[in-house]
């Protein structure tokens, strides 16, 4: 089948088995590596996109489903992904609160806390964690990624605070 | 060694932010599965549903005529091509074990074992391929259970064996008999390290070329050791090493299960040989359940000998360890890296320990993040606690009677090992001043006279661990195949810009960062003049990988050591074109100075050009700078800590809520703080989801009950609170860096602080054990147990009894087969010997 | 990871789903928010011929009609929880379809998909037991409504026939009498309820009407109703000895989470202590 489909502001045209998933459709007929998957029972959430805006896990979502609608990867996130200058706030908070480690999660994970942000401005620690539940991290233990995305909410309310602490720290402890 | 500051330079002891990140938040990234090469095929493995069965017959037609096939293969056809898979750790002389083949030809061992490939054009038609093939089963007795596979007469695992008892491994240091004959208490346990499914992110996956990047064979492989693969795949398919390249791109974690070597690794490269086209093979989630390793499942049998004030003689420890099916890369070796560890940060006299190694029809188990010693470190964490309640004191003040006094080191311990460093108290002090340990037992005392429903527990555990895996004697000395030194290599580029190069191989550790900033200090050139590469045979032609806390310790050291010899040869020519003696020549903040007349200096990277250029160098001088070192420490390295958490258990329900978490770990120096505070929330999460959440489980019949991530409760964001860390600073004397490694301490330490405080808040009801993970169900059930033996404190064991009269059915104590409670709840029994 | 291959069917309406569905019989399956089907079909588990979406079948939606609710089958468990009117209404719906999965699973899962599926184990069942709710069967012949106390069949089945499709849930509108809770009892955040209670309690210091859904306590969704009896013209002091009561006559399933014994103590304390707070 057709499928018409707008990623990352770009129209897509390509055919598609029904039984193609949107991130096969994304990882292998456009080339958007970017988009992850960890699991096979929508759990992980590494696949995390947005659909018309809105967070969905692209590895239980159809490539034909997606037919004239609008996704958003983490390609598309950052006005120009390879200067920190053009990186979404929330790169950037990721980056500086080292909310990552081996970096598998991330994608997923950042799309999950922009829709998270994208609802709730100011959330808290509990809302921020219990937003971030569909994404699984082996890493982190989640701490730096809370700690992530309370920065990039700090610095969507424009009061700055989203300046790293560990930047000026020298030594923990 | 008293406890001092980190040493700060200008880029090392400081926070950078992480080089690898730009690609990873943007996704810019090359995992092993984004790689597509022209003509590749890809490959499905088709496996075995049966825990334990003959093969009879495999047919391959009905797949060989879908749509897109482009070959199949059964295990009899590949038998010539794809060897064994290699142990590479086999610990005595007489271990006994199976054959290993990477596709199964007469006999499967474990649901999962594959026994054959089809390879297609695309993943799809592979799968829809594989469905096609055809394998007829002869079942055998499925052996699950390790206690009844070594009973006599029981069924054997692997029918080309005799026994399920692969080896058995001691180690024993001083008069054990004496230690517990004259012993006032003695404290016995029995614990159980339920099976742990590791869960990288990222599912393995490999590709294999049979022309790379240029003439020679290329594999890339989700993996944590290239080096590894590239030595045992050309060993075991039989192909020169010099033709073989192996590459780990961007690795999504491992934690010990890409610390391997695996059939689709082999047979991805065999197939690609065969077939004269790349072949890729991609895990999906739930065969990666089955078909990647395991870690942990042991019992253990653990006693401990004390006199009347509570100092500790001796220690007994017997190990059942949970080989599964068949020996992986270090399978045998991983309770071996427990034996030295049991004993704790405890002073005694004598220690016995003595392991069994036994064969199921399971999954194998290797190396899961700290392979070994969390298990050593949680019983001998818990039977301290147990102690301490024997004794009637509080487990900390147990724990201090008995520990290694900060001056005593370097210190010759009980299980043959020298702690080169080390201060437990220190750690400690700063961990209960953090905590509040006795603003915290009094709120605990509060609320248990309350008599509500929710009750506190504290959870203590002061770990030590053996990590920064090196000492190659060592190693050699225990069987090990392989030795433990590391490798780097300093390139200085006509720019004054560095390369670095590492034998290490990290997938996630951020090995760019913390290398360019031992680099930029000790060569005095900017951080970001610095790029470090890894993970490519062809690029780092030596190394030893990522695995064991080891990277630091021994790859930084190594790194290290090369930028010395950078230096040494720089000096000589800067002091040649200064018109200097050499021994005038100083070096500091990246320039070589003239003693007595700093004006006349030149930058390290002046001197590199010069030296690159090669016009006007000293006679005989090679125009290079570039050098390499490997490094071999001549012993382990041993961070400490102390944990302390608070929980909350819902006596009524059996959930247990962690309210509070407190870590001060002595990782010695740190090169990056906020990496070091990464790798401890990261293992604290690991060891607190062993102690809550995970546990793999089979039935009697050898499924896999817990196969995806539905049923295996990798906890997300809402399981855990916000760990609040610490460290002290106790630099290891074993490497010039003085650091310790931190990959695995919170994962060591972790589980059992977190079940002494899930006991520590039930044990007025009468528990003193709970089974792994401390889910409601196993906390209810101790609880009930707890009731029905009449263990509580008085009022509190009629409370618990009437909840059990009143809400339970009259079969309440079953267990029902299927879950953990298969494991028999173990000999708790405390008897007290000598004339106490 | 990769389903067995299927025919696509995108119905633009009601009308063109149950005719799909008439001409394919027991082959299709309906696809709505798909977070139970897509994942059993990725493992093979399903494999259904013909799959029918729903989602752009104008079937979304929430209307107010005088004295009820009429949701569409195709409204996402995020919608549901975060409607105005809903909130408003019968914010016991919301409050339970914000439990359901996490953000991802919600802004695709749909209201009818968690019932249809027939899931005991799921959230929804429960709630729209205790609300006594409607559901809106559409096939061939027609329409016709089912009560949701008869809507639950077996495991895993529902009243809907396979050449019918759930098009729409009523619920009645909740006035200040009544108050309500949830407890889902969970391994880890994202995990299935072990157990599940919610109590849908109307009262003034008397308990003129109560009601407890149980989640995953039997093969098909129930309600306490010994619990319920119990509490039915008593003061709310009745209810410990009320809720003692909420597992009789069930048959709860057993698994590693909990056995049945486990389950019957779990759905005591759990209505217990939902029962308690919807009154407090």
């Amino acid at each position: 089948m057709q499928v018409n489909v707008t990623v990352d502001g770009t129209a897509h045209s390509n055919e598609a088995e029904p039984r193609q998933l949107l991130v096969q459709h994304l990882r292998e007929t456009l080339g958007l590596t970017g988009v992850n998957v960890g699991c096979d029972t929508s759990n992980c959430g590494a696949c995390t996109v947005h659909l018309d805006g809105r967070s969905v896990k692209s590895c239980t979502v159809l490539a034909v489903q997606a037919d004239g609608h609008e996704v958003t990867t983490i390609h598309g996130l950052a006005t120009d992904e390879t200067t920190e200058d053009g990186w979404h706030p929330l790169q950037t908070a990721f980056h500086e609160e080292h909310g990552l480690q081996c970096g598998y999660c991330t994608p997923g994970m950042i799309m999950a806390a922009a829709d998270l942000l994208a609802e709730n401005p100011d959330p808290s620690e509990e809302e921020i964690r219990d937003g971030l539940e569909g994404n699984l991290c082996r890493c982190t233990g989640y701490v730096n990624i809370v700690r992530a995305v309370q920065a990039a909410a700090a610095a969507g309310n424009g009061d700055g605070s989203s300046v790293s602490a560990h930047q000026a720290e020298e030594v923990s402890a | 060694m008293t406890t001092t500051e980190n040493p700060i330079q200008a880029n090392v002891g400081r926070t950078r932010l992480r080089k690898e990140d730009a690609r990873l938040v943007t996704g810019r990234t090359n995992f092993t599965d984004d790689i597509r090469l022209p003509g590749m095929v890809h490959m499905v493995v088709v496996r075995s549903p049966m825990a334990h069965a003959k093969v009879t017959n495999v047919d391959l037609t009905g797949a060989l005529d879908m749509p897109g096939v482009v070959a199949a293969f059964s295990g009899a056809d590949l038998a010539d091509d794809a060897g064994g898979l290699p142990c590479a750790w086999p610990v005595t002389e007489d271990m006994v074990a199976p054959e290993h083949k990477a596709l199964a030809i007469d006999e499967v061992a474990y649901v999962g074992d594959g026994v054959a490939v089809v390879l297609a054009s695309t993943a799809a038609e592979a799968v829809d391929a594989a469905e096609r093939v055809v394998v007829d089963y002869d079942p055998l007795p499925a052996v699950v259970d390790m206690k009844a596979a070594i009973a006599d007469g029981a069924d054997l695992a692997q029918s080309t064996l005799d026994t399920n008892v692969s080896y058995r491994w001691p180690l024993a240091n001083g008069d054990i008999d004496a230690a517990f004959d004259g012993a006032d208490v003695v404290v016995e346990r029995e614990f159980v390290q339920q099976r742990l499914i590791p869960s990288a992110m990222e599912p393995r996956a490999v590709v294999a070329a049979p022309m790379g990047v240029s003439d020679e064979l290329t594999v890339w492989s989700a993996t944590q050791v290239p080096h590894f693969v590239r030595v045992f795949l050309a060993a075991v398919i039989g192909i020169d090493e010099q033709n073989l390249r192996v590459i780990a791109p961007d690795v999504g974690g491992g934690f010990g299960s890409k610390l391997d070597i695996y059939a689709e690794e082999i047979l991805a490269l065999v197939l690609a040989q065969k077939l004269g086209r790349p072949v890729k093979w991609t895990e999906t989630r739930s065969e990666g359940f089955q078909a990647t390793i395991h870690g942990r499942d042991q019992v253990q049998k653990i006693s401990l000998a004390m006199d009347a004030d509570g100092r500790f003689r001796g220690l007994k420890v017997d190990l059942l360890a949970d080989m599964g099916a068949y020996m992986q890369l270090l399978t045998p070796g991983i309770p071996i890296l427990g034996a030295f560890m049991y004993s704790g940060i405890y002073k005694m006299d004598a220690y016995d320990f003595s392991c069994r190694g036994v064969f199921t029809n399971k999954t194998p188990t290797d190396a899961y993040r700290g392979a070994g010693r969390p298990e050593a470190t949680f019983a001998i964490e818990r039977i301290v606690d147990e102690a301490a309640h024997e004794l009637g004191v509080d487990p900390m003040e147990l724990r201090k009677r008995n520990w290694i006094q900060h001056d005593e080191f370097p210190y010759e311990m009980i299980g043959t090992l020298t702690f080169d460093s080390g201060n437990y108290e220190a750690a400690t002090a700063r961990a209960i001043e953090m905590f509040d340990y006795d603003g915290r037992r009094a709120e605990q005392a509060n609320r248990r006279d309350s008599g509500g429903t929710k009750q506190l527990g504290i959870g203590i555990s002061t770990f030590t661990e053996m990590c920064g895996l090196a000492p190659s004697r060592v190693l050699g000395n225990l069987r090990y195949v392989a030795g433990g030194w590391e490798y780097a290599q300093v390139r200085m580029l006509f720019s004054g810009k560095v390369e670095v190069i590492t034998g290490t191989s990290p997938h996630g550790q951020g090995h760019d960062t913390a290398w360019s900033q031992i680099a930029a200090d000790a060569l005095g050139v900017p951080f970001e003049d610095i790029i470090v590469r890894h993970g490519d045979t062809a690029v780092s032609h030596r190394g030893l990988d990522t695995y064991g806390s080891r990277s630091l310790v021994v790859g930084g050291a190594a790194l290290a050591a090369a930028c010395g010899k950078v230096v040494e040869k720089a000096r000589r020519v800067a002091a040649h074109l200064l018109e200097a003696d050499e021994d005038d020549v100083e070096f500091s903040d990246g320039a070589f100075r003239v003693v007595g007349s700093p004006e006349t200096s030149m930058t390290m990277q002046e001197v590199s050009t010069a030296t690159f250029v090669a016009h006007d160098l000293p006679d005989g001088m090679e125009p290079s700078l570039d050098s390499d070192a490997s490094v071999d420490p001549d012993n382990f390295s041993y961070p400490h800590g102390t944990h302390l958490a608070l929980v909350e258990v819902d006596t009524e329900t059996g959930q247990v809520e962690l309210l509070d978490y407190v870590s001060v770990d002595d990782v010695g120096n740190v090169v990056n703080p906020q990496i070091v505070e990464g790798q401890v929330h990261g293992g604290l999460a690991q060891g607190i989801a062993q102690a809550l959440y995970e546990g793999a489980v089979y039935d009697q019949a050898g499924n896999l009950q817990t196969g995806s991530f539905v049923d295996y409760y990798v906890p997300g964001a809402p399981d855990f609170p916000t760990f609040r860390t610490d460290r002290t600073v106790t630099p290891a004397t074993t490497n010039d860096l003085g650091v310790k490694g931190v990959g695995e301490a919170g994962t060591i330490a972790s589980t059992p602080a977190i079940i002494n405080g899930v006991i520590d808040a039930v044990r007025h009801l009468g528990v003193n054990e709970v089974l792994m993970p401390a889910s409601p169900r196993n906390v209810w059930t101790a609880i009930q147990q707890a009731a029905a033996s009449g263990s509580a404190d008085s009022d509190d064991a009629q409370a618990a009894a009437a909840v059990q009269a009143d809400d339970a059915g009259p079969d309440a104590a079953a267990a029902d087969n299927a879950g953990q409670a298969q494991h028999a709840a173990g000999d708790t029994g405390t008897s007290t010997g000598g004339d106490a | 990871m990769i389903p067995a291959s299927f025919d696509y069917v995108r119905a633009g309406s009601a009308e063109e789903a149950v005719a799909a569905l008439v001409e394919h019989g027991d082959e299709a399956k309906v696809l709505a928010g798909g977070h139970s089907l897509i994942p059993m079909m990725r493992l093979r588990l399903a494999v259904p011929e013909v799959l029918v979406d729903i989602t752009e079948a104008g079937l979304a939606g929430i209307t107010d009609a005088g004295d009820h609710l009429v949701i569409g089958a195709a409204t996402t468990h995020h919608d549901v929880a975060t409607d105005k009117v809903i909130e408003t209404h019968c914010g016991v719906l919301a409050h339970v379809a914000a439990t359901i999965g996490d953000p991802q699973v919600r802004h695709r899962g749909t209201i009818g998909g968690g019932l249809a599926h027939g899931d005991s184990a799921g959230d929804l069942p429960a709630v729209l037991l205790a609300l006594e709710g409607t559901m809106v069967v559409q096939g061939p012949g027609g329409r016709r409504t089912v009560p949701a106390s008869e809507f639950f069949v077996d495991y895993l089945e529902t009243a809907v026939a396979a050449d019918e499709l759930l098009v729409e849930v009523h619920v009645p509108k909740l006035d200040d009498s009544w108050g309500w809770d949830y407890q889902k009892f969970t391994r880890v955040a994202q995990a299935w309820a072990t157990v599940g209670a919610l109590a849908l309690v109307s009262s003034n210091g008397t308990i003129s009407d109560a009601r407890v859904g149980l989640t995953h306590m039997g093969s098909v969704p129930i309600r306490a109703s010994a619990t319920e009896a119990a509490l039915a013209g008593q003061s709310t002091d009745a209810i410990a000895d009320a809720a003692a009561r909420a597992a009789d006559d069930t048959d709860p399933p057993s698994d590693l989470n909990a056995d049945a014994d486990f389950r019957r103590h779990l759905a005591t304390v759990l209505s217990r202590r939902a029962l308690e707070a919807a009154v407090g």
